[in-house]
Formats: C-alpha cells, sequence, structure tokens
C-alpha cells in the first residue's frame, strides 16, 4: 500500500511539469499555432528559475522569472511566425535550439549549485491521513496550483467569452478576422501566455523535481508536453490526466528498480520516450477522430489581406 | 510603418542573400556577446571563422568535422522537401554507429581480418541498415497510424541513446578496458583510410562529396526526386497527378535514415574507432541547421556543412584559448537558423513603408 501511495505522489509530482506546459501548448494551438520551442522555453526558464531561486529563496519568485524567461522567448517565437510568416515547425526548431544551447550557456555557472533544503510539504491534518495523506496531501503547493490552473482553463475556453474567441481564431482566423477581432495580436498573446506556462514548468522542473540545473535538464518533457496535447484531444482535463500519467510512467523506472527488477537501467529510462511513442500511435490511429478535435487552422499561417 | 508585401514569386536572389545576411547578423550579435564577457571581439570572432581554417592541419579537422554534417544534411533535405519532418536524424545516426560499429566490433572480437574493401562495405552497409531501420519505425508509424513524425523522430533519439548507453556499459563493454563505458578498439582493417597522411581527415569526405553529386541528380533530375518535391510543395497537385503520398514518404525517410545512418558508420570507423557514450555531441540536430542554411540544395549544404563544423571546431578552440564555455557554438547555431528564417521573409515579401489596408497581391 504505502509503494502505491509513494508511486502516486511521485506521479502528481513528476505529472506537475507536464500538465502545466501540456496546457500551455494547449493554449497555443487552440488559437492554431504549432509551438514546437517548448523544450528551449523550459530549458531557459529552468535556468532562470534556478538562478533565481539560489539567490533569492523564493519559489514564487523562481516561477516568475521562470515564467517571464518563457514568455519572453515566445515573443521572439511568435513575431517571427506571426507577422513575418516564418514556418512555424522550423521556426519552433530553431527556437528549441537556441534555447538548448542558450541556457547551456548561461548554466555552466550554475552546475552543481544546490538550493537551500526546503521543509517538507504537508498540508494541515489532511497529510497525517494513512495512505491518503503521503499519496496526495504533502506536495508542493504548485502541484495543487496546477489543478485549480486546469479547472480555470476548462471555464475559460468553454465558458468566457474571451475563451470562444480564442477558440473561433483557432477553427477559423478568416471568420474571426471578418467579425474584427485582432487575430494576429490575439495569437501573439497566446503564444505568450503558452511560452510563460512552458517557462513556470521550466523553473519547477529546476527548483522543485530535481532540483538542480544540468544541461538538458528537461530531457525532451517539452516534447512529450507536445504529444500529450494531441492524446488529450485538445482538452484541458485530458491534458492533466495525461500528464499524471507519464508522470507515473517516469517515476515506475525507480519503483521498478527498488522492487529490484533484474532489467538494465537503460531500458527503464526508455519508457517514459517509448510510452510517448505507442500512445501517440494508438490515438493518432483514427485520423477522423483526431480531425474532428484538432484546432482546424494548427499550424496554417494567417496574414490578412491575402 | 513597416509593411510586408508579397512578392508575385519568390526571389532567388534573396534566398542566396539571407544566409549571408543572417550570417553577419549573428557574427554582429556574438561580437557584442564577447564584448559584453569581456573578451575582445575582433579574438572572438578569428577564433571562430578565422582560426578553424589556419593551416592544412586545422583545415582537414574542419572537412572532417563537416563530413558527418554533409552527409546527414542530405538526407534531411530530401525529408524537408518532401515536407516530412523528420528531426530526428541524431537518433538514426546513433543507430548506424551501432550498427556499423557493433558489425566492426564483431570482426574484431572474432578475429577476422579482411582485406578493408571487404570489411569497410559491410561496416558502412550496416551502419545505413541500422539508420534505415531506425527510420522506418517513424515511416510506419506515420503510414499506418499517421503518429506526428516530428514527436515520433524525436523521441526515438532518446531511445537510441539509451541503447548505446546500456551496450557500451552493459554487453559490448571492452572487458579489459578497466570498467570504463567503451568497446575495444576496432581492427585496424575496418578503420576508413586517411585521405591525407598524419590527419585524421579520411576516405569518407570523398564520399560525402560524391553523395552530394548524387543528391543533385536525384533532386533535380531524377522522376521520382520530381515526385518528391511536388508532394512537398503542392500534395493536391501530386494526388491528382497520382504520385504517391505514402511512397513518397517512405522514401524520404528510408534515404534520411540510410544517410544518417552511413554517417553513424562513418563516424564509428573513422575517427572514432570505438564505441563510447558520446558518440555523438549533436551532429544530427546541427545537420538541421546545416540543410536550411544550405537552402536544402545539395550544394549549398556542402558550404553550410563546412561552416557549422567552423563554428564547432571555433567553440572547442574558444573554450581552450579564451576560457570560454564550448556551450557557445550552441548558441550562435540557434541564433542563426533564428536570424536565418527572419531573413528568409525577405525571399517571399518585401518590405514597404506605408501605412493602409493595402492588401498584397
Amino acid at each position: 500500500m504505502d509503494a502505491i501511495a509513494l508511486l502516486i505522489a511521485a506521479a502528481l509530482l513528476a505529472g506537475t511539469p507536464l500538465a502545466l506546459a501540456g496546457l500551455g501548448l494547449l493554449i497555443n494551438e487552440r488559437a492554431g499555432v504549432l509551438n514546437l520551442g517548448a523544450e528551449g522555453m523550459m530549458l531557459v526558464a529552468a535556468v532562470a528559475g534556478f538562478a533565481t531561486a539560489l539567490s533569492t529563496g523564493s519559489d514564487l519568485l523562481a516561477f516568475a522569472a521562470g515564467a517571464a524567461a518563457g514568455a519572453a522567448l515566445a515573443l521572439c517565437f511568435g513575431a517571427l511566425v506571426i507577422w513575418l510568416n516564418t514556418n512555424q515547425y522550423a521556426t519552433g526548431l530553431a527556437v528549441s535550439l537556441f534555447g538548448y544551447g542558450f541556457s547551456a550557456f548561461v548554466g555552466v555557472a550554475y552546475v552543481g549549485k544546490k538550493l537551500a533544503e526546503r521543509p517538507p510539504f504537508d498540508l494541515p491534518g489532511l497529510g497525517a491521513i494513512p495512505v491518503l495523506g503521503p499519496a496526495l496531501f504533502r506536495q508542493h503547493w504548485m502541484v495543487y496550483a496546477t489543478m485549480v490552473l486546469t479547472a480555470a482553463m476548462i471555464w475559460y475556453l468553454y465558458k468566457s467569452r474571451s475563451g470562444l474567441v480564442l477558440r473561433a481564431i483557432g477553427e477559423s482566423p478568416e471568420s474571426a478576422h471578418a467579425l474584427g477581432y485582432k487575430v494576429r495580436l490575439i495569437r501573439l498573446a497566446a503564444v505568450c501566455v503558452g511560452g510563460a506556462l512552458c517557462g513556470v514548468a521550466g523553473a519547477f522542473l529546476s527548483v522543485v523535481y530535481a532540483p538542480l540545473w544540468v544541461e538538458g535538464l528537461t530531457a525532451g518533457r517539452g516534447w512529450i508536453a507536445l504529444a500529450l496535447t494531441t492524446f488529450a484531444t485538445w482538452r484541458p482535463i485530458r491534458v492533466l490526466l495525461g500528464a499524471y500519467l507519464f508522470g507515473g510512467v517516469t517515476m515506475l523506472q525507480f519503483a521498478l528498480q527498488g522492487e529490484g527488477v533484474q532489467i538494465a537501467s537503460q531500458f527503464l529510462a526508455m519508457l517514459p520516450y517509448i510510452a510517448t511513442i505507442v500512445v501517440l500511435a494508438l490515438i493518432s490511429r483514427n485520423a477522423a477522430f483526431i480531425r474532428v478535435n484538432m484546432p482546424a487552422s494548427l499550424g496554417k499561417p494567417f496574414h490578412p489581406g491575402t | 510603418m513597416l509593411k510586408l508585401e508579397a512578392r508575385p514569386q519568390p526571389s532567388k536572389l534573396m534566398s542566396l542573400v539571407s544566409p549571408l545576411v543572417a550570417l553577419v547578423l549573428t557574427a554582429l550579435l556574438a561580437a557584442l556577446l564577447f564584448a559584453a564577457l569581456d573578451k575582445d571581439p575582433v579574438k572572438g570572432l578569428a577564433i571562430f571563422f578565422v582560426e578553424p581554417l589556419n593551416g592544412v592541419r586545422a583545415i582537414t579537422e574542419v572537412l572532417l568535422k563537416a563530413t558527418p554534417l554533409i552527409v546527414i544534411a542530405l538526407g534531411l533535405a530530401v525529408c524537408y522537401r518532401s515536407n516530412v519532418w523528420n528531426i530526428g536524424a541524431e537518433g538514426q545516426f546513433l543507430l548506424g554507429a551501432l550498427a556499423g560499429g557493433g558489425t566492426a566490433l564483431w570482426l574484431t572480437t572474432h578475429g577476422f581480418v579482411l582485406p578493408r574493401f571487404v570489411s569497410l562495405p559491410l561496416v558502412l552497409a550496416a551502419g545505413m541498415l541500422g539508420g534505415m531501420a531506425w527510420a522506418a519505425i517513424v515511416a510506419l508509424l506515420r503510414d499506418r497510424f499517421n503518429a506526428s513524425e516530428i514527436l515520433v523522430s524525436l523521441m526515438l533519439v532518446y531511445v537510441a541513446q539509451q541503447l548505446v548507453n546500456y551496450l557500451v556499459f552493459g554487453p559490448w563493454k571492452d572487458p579489459a578496458g578497466f570498467n570504463f563505458p567503451q568497446t575495444k578498439t576496432f581492427d585496424a582493417s575496418t578503420w576508413l583510410p586517411a585521405l591525407v597522411d598524419k590527419t585524421r581527415l579520411h576516405v569518407g569526405f570523398l564520399v560525402a562529396l560524391a553523395l552530394v553529386g548524387a543528391m543533385w541528380v536525384f533532386m533535380f533530375r531524377s522522376y521520382k526526386g520530381f515526385q518528391l518535391q511536388v508532394g512537398g510543395l503542392a500534395p493536391a497537385a501530386a494526388r491528382y497527378a497520382g504520385f504517391s503520398a505514402r511512397g513518397s514518404l517512405w522514401t524520404a525517410l528510408m534515404i534520411s535514415g540510410a544517410l544518417a545512418g552511413l554517417a553513424g558508420a562513418m563516424e564509428a570507423a573513422g575517427p572514432l574507432r570505438q564505441l563510447t557514450p558520446h558518440i555523438s555531441t549533436g551532429l544530427g540536430f546541427t545537420a538541421i541547421i546545416v540543410v536550411f542554411v544550405g537552402r536544402l540544395h545539395p550544394v549549398g549544404i556542402a558550404f553550410a556543412g563546412v561552416l557549422l563544423s567552423m563554428m564547432l571546431i571555433g567553440g572547442e578552440l574558444g573554450q581552450s584559448r579564451l576560457g570560454l564555455p564550448n556551450a557557445l557554438t550552441g548558441v550562435f547555431q540557434g541564433l542563426l537558423l533564428v536570424l536565418l528564417l527572419a531573413c528568409d521573409t525577405l525571399i517571399h515579401y518585401r518590405v514597404k513603408l506605408g501605412s493602409g489596408l493595402k492588401s498584397a497581391h
């Protein structure tokens, strides 16, 4: 029982950065922009967050720094793809490569540095409940904030006027433009918010999850988060649940090793990536199903007046 | 306010000028960065763009590193021209190194000393098959399961790296290697012969040049190459003409897998001569930049491969001579690609001064 409780707790912890980045990318994609730069944004934000946490000791400031770094990079990405109509695939890839290099360069000074020990997290009262306590109620506050954010995003996308406009732009930028909405500005805003969330995810990885900085810290989580939006058929609640599932797969390797399973650690380390491929293939299999759920203008540039 | 006006036709001139402008802008930003780091900007730029070409030995090192970049990039160019977004060449490269290096290792440990004209083709063919097998997973999942080739090919990079780790930390580890994660050194009969005496440059560079020519013929003078390009530029037209989209997908991925695998096998049988966890230093990703800087054209790729190789070596020199972090290369590479894509806007648009709502036609 205790092992299961610990696995659940670990899955929530490992799933949180995936969920944050996934929700950010969901906002991008709902507005019609495919952001392959997520990995780079997360990496730069991870360094920014780690540096901030190291000098201030505040998690909140670290997340804010991560969000700012992610949003700044997203602004560059957005300006390129939305105003200069550059290819979204190539530009996103370029941002990821740049982010990898830039974070490695800036991060050299932080390799091997340790953050101050933080007190264990415990929701007063609830943390003491047997099994459930250790499984659910001893997490960093950002884990719960991510759940609240998911609920907020569901409300925003489906119940608010602004969310409706955002979805309309993702489905048909031409119609939204004809109705007088500033398609490109709204897309840019969506890209920046998405980048900021990827940034929080990156900072969470370096400040809470790891907590340290090494080159390439995110280890492909930006890409897994991208896959997550497809698994979730662009729905926030499924992004969250999918993220926990993948968090669980990531943590399964440590659980299995702890149980003394005789498999080379390298094969266990492959698990999250293989799981991503398998689930992606299973979900994408029904092309019509994906087409119905995918924002219709995803990846297509919009240039008013042409 | 500046306004973009669509050109009636893409500008050929701009498509050649754009990489040069991007390079100059990257150099300017690099100079600023050097100044910010309290290093002499002129010296810094010289390390990246002059020093790597200083002397025969230095030039052979540049060409050595350019070889895998060019070979991988040629394959990726076929993919990108057919609108197949294979970004996992790194993984296909690693599998090529494993298959080619594994063959060399097998020959070595079993004591087969074959003449080079037998052993080398075996090693290189194995490498190509390894790369193709890895790319085939991507093609199969795209073809049968409609799974995004971008994500699948990238995820497979991580899987490939773990496979490398497993083999060199496990079954393939040299028993006499003091427990270092590395294989035995391959027998000399499986090494690629040197091209210039007393340097590391090997005949693989000639293979890369031959492939540049072959790829030019394939892209611009063959029916299959034409089909692939139509499929990439105008899928509807290709469908109408009866060109198979599935065929194009498989062809593009098999070619790029084979070439990335070949590059991996040539690294294993060339400069490395054994397998370690550090077979690749991100060459498969650098090759993506080579493709775009080289304008998806074989000849352009040859030049871009040399340029990016200079930048890689410049990064190493900057570390040893100026005490700069080697990661600086990654910053410059990323900047170059981002700036290039921005400059590429000029291929399709004119920048106009104007205010109005005048639409571009």
